[in-house]
């Protein structure tokens, strides 16, 4: 059943979502926004959520000592495991439940939130443990695309061409030349999951999805386009327009797998060039200064369209055959 | 002239391992060591080198024993957090006796800790962090100057005794900026790999055999190519294939105990500073010898019969130094950025104390020691005394 806004306004009115202001996030950040809608949803849908955080920027900004911006449980543990530890929090629940410990009504959500470097990168076994034993968490990847906490490193998630510390756009190199791991069809890859995309500019596709994973019976797995604005070199006004660029331009198409069924939840009736996307980001603005710059974006452009297409023969493909 | 620079820890420390031969570098960000592979990434290809940053700090390891292994000298830096998950990988080296470079800049810890603040909590890591007897070699250099010297000690002694090397450095002194000279190109010793052109047609290469020269250095490693390999961390036999005899375990584990605890006096490095009358020595390493001199220096003034032993080489503990300048002096003041890890392991090598009072100064809230706190310690020793 969809959200009703008036009362998500309600709710957020009253704000105990979960997350407080005050913290030190920078303004612009795609990380607080994806905290509070996903908060936002499981506090309108009865759940009491129970938060686990991979080390990162969110961890590390919204808790300066001696300060907190969590007003629900929260756990971190270290950059590599929060989905193993969820796993274990949630296995401790199912137990103390089955020990009648647990009263009566009370409902969690178990939430593990992580930015691309602890999902795609370190936290990716833990990430594929925790999918394949089936906990009942939701896990939401806010992806910044690198290491931001850290400078600006590249991951697993950054675009070719975006200039990076560690993979630096110079004379020789572009920047980084490897594509973006498909996180989405990494998490669809397992049993009885439900994995999906969301953009910050489509609020109510983005709760849409939330609600269905709160509700599923089996892992969840939550893509976040979310955009830095400090090392996408941005204003910090530009997160929801970036965000939508993202979806017109099919570099970060809106869909979900649930039990091997896609679906793609928004199909913009025109498209615009990638190419609109990269140049209203500084992180490209060396790539566009190269003599080969053309031909890059253009690279881009055909992976983009070719994953669409891909996208729309597995919705016709899937459809009705789920994989169990 | 020599070149002047002004560099940061974390630079010096990249450009020396460069200077060193370093051609590949593989790691994973983490404050406050992620500037050696920035300036790695930004550096490396110039010289023909490769950069990889790896999606942990697991592979971190392993590929720098991968490259290692197949002929390239290599490092991996990184900091706490990322040096627990590095533990397997340096046994592994410590077994499979592959030079490599394991650069840790050392954070309040455990866990997560203060990512930002400095700390010599990682001691007893460094020497006992991977399972199983062992030894290692573990450098710790207190100036930016150092820094870039040592991290060219840390790998000629991975070449010479084909062992991991943890190349220890505080966070101050990775984001410190200092001036120095650079050491010219013919002040500068470098190991090099042996090239297999060093073996005859039919020879057979064993890798992990003792050198006939002189029991028990280990023999060089020789490029990857023409010899094979059996590379496995398995305990084996000196061609590499796995034993599990009693006397073939027994004689790989002493022997790769003892290729360094026998040569510990070669391999040892350490500054003394006025320590021939002195009554009170001061001992600190890393960071905190900065302070520690300074103190020394004030109380001299004042006429106190103070020293300073400052180790570069943590591990193997630089003894025989230890115990002749220790000899002299009635008080023994240890200062260290952990709650005496160091401590512990100089009373025990000292053996016989012959009536020495040993003061511990330890501070681990992610302060660095001041010289006044280590002052205050001398000054009221000398009244003691």
């Amino acid at each position: 059943m969809p959200v009703n806004i008036k009362q998500l306004a309600q709710e957020f009115e009253k704000k105990e979502i979960g997350i407080t202001q005050g913290h030190r996030l920078c303004p612009g950040c795609g990380a607080p926004i994806t905290v509070k809608f996903v908060l936002m949803i499981a506090k309108h849908l009865g759940y009491e959520p129970i938060v686990g955080l991979a080390t990162g920027c969110l961890e590390v900004s919204t808790t300066v000592f001696p300060y907190t911006a969590w007003s629900v449980p929260y756990i971190h543990n270290a950059f590599e495991n929060v989905a193993a530890t969820m796993s274990g929090v949630e296995t401790a629940y199912r137990a103390l439940k089955a020990k009648g410990r647990i009263p009566e009504g009370k409902r969690y959500a178990f939430i593990a939130f992580a930015g691309d470097g602890g999902t795609y990168d370190i936290g990716l076994q833990a990430l594929s443990g925790m999918l394949e034993r089936g906990h009942k968490v939701l896990y939401v990847l806010y992806d910044n695309e690198g290491y931001m906490n850290t400078g600006n490193q590249r991951s697993g998630a950054t675009p070719p061409g975006s200039d990076t510390t560690t993979a630096p756009v110079g004379k020789k190199l572009p920047g980084k030349i490897q594509l973006k791991k498909n996180i989405v069809e990494i998490v669809a890859a397992h049993e009885n999951v439900y994995a999906a995309t969301a953009a910050l500019s489509e609020p109510l596709d983005f709760f849409a999805k939330v609600e269905k994973a709160l509700n599923f019976e089996g892992p969840s797995f939550l893509a976040v386009f979310s955009p830095c604005v400090r090392f996408w070199r941005v204003n910090d006004d530009q997160t929801v327009e970036i965000s939508k660029l993202a979806v017109e331009t099919k570099y970060w198409p809106l869909y979900e797998v649930e039990r091997g069924v896609y679906r793609v939840t928004r199909k913009p009736r025109q498209f615009r060039p990638v190419e609109e996307f990269v140049k209203a980001q500084g992180r490209f603005r060396r790539l566009l200064e190269r003599p080969d710059a053309k031909e890059i974006v253009q690279e881009l452009q055909e992976y983009v369209d070719r994953r669409w297409e891909r996208l729309l023969a597995l919705e016709e493909a899937t459809k009705d055959k789920p994989i169990r | 002239m020599p070149e002047m620079v002004f560099l940061q820890g974390n630079e010096a420390c990249a450009l020396g391992a460069i200077k060193a031969g370093c051609r590949f570098f593989a790691a994973y960000p983490i404050t406050p060591s992620t500037e050696i592979a920035e300036v790695m990434a930004r550096e490396l290809p110039k010289v023909g080198g490769v950069f990889l940053q790896m999606e942990d700090e697991i592979a971190s390891a392993s590929a720098v024993v991968g490259a290692s292994l197949a002929g390239v000298k290599a490092m991996t830096a990184t900091s706490g957090p990322g040096f627990s998950l590095m533990q397997e990988v340096i046994g592994y080296a410590v077994m499979t006796e592959t030079p490599c470079v394991f650069v840790n800049v050392m954070r309040v810890g455990p866990s997560t800790g203060i990512p930002t603040k400095p700390s010599q909590g990682d001691i007893m890591q460094v020497r006992w962090g991977t399972h199983g007897d062992h030894a290692i070699i573990a450098i710790y250099p207190s100036t930016v100057e150092e820094v870039y010297r040592h991290i060219i000690t840390a790998f000629n002694l991975s070449e010479e005794y084909r062992t991991p090397v943890i190349f220890l450095m505080d966070e101050t002194l990775a984001h410190l900026r200092e001036s120095f000279f650079l050491p010219r190109d013919e002040d500068i010793f470098v190991v090099e790999r042996l090239k297999d052109s060093f073996l005859s047609e039919e020879e057979m290469f064993l890798p992990f055999s003792e050198s006939e020269y002189a029991e028990p250095t280990p023999l060089p490693l020789v490029e990857m190519g023409r010899t094979r390999f059996h590379v496995s961390g398995l305990v084996h036999d000196e061609s590499g294939f796995p034993f599990t005899s009693p006397d073939i375990a027994e004689k790989l584990i002493r022997r790769l105990v003892n290729k360094i605890r026998l040569h510990a006096d070669e391999i040892a490095l350490y500054e003394e500073y006025e320590t021939e009358d002195a009554e009170i020595l001061v001992v600190a390493y890393g960071i905190v010898a900065r302070s520690a001199l300074k103190a020394v220096k004030i109380a001299r003034r004042d006429g106190i019969k103070v020293g300073l032993f400052k180790p570069i080489t943590i591990w193997p503990v630089p003894a025989s130094a230890f115990k002749r300048v220790a000899e002299k002096a009635h008080v023994i003041i240890i200062a260290e950025m952990n709650l005496g890890q160091y401590a512990r392991e100089l009373t025990f090598v000292l053996e016989d104390r012959k009536g020495k009072v040993i003061r511990t100064l330890n501070k681990v809230g992610g302060e660095l020691i001041t010289p006044e706190e280590i002052l205050d310690v001398i000054t009221e020793t000398q009244v003691e005394i």
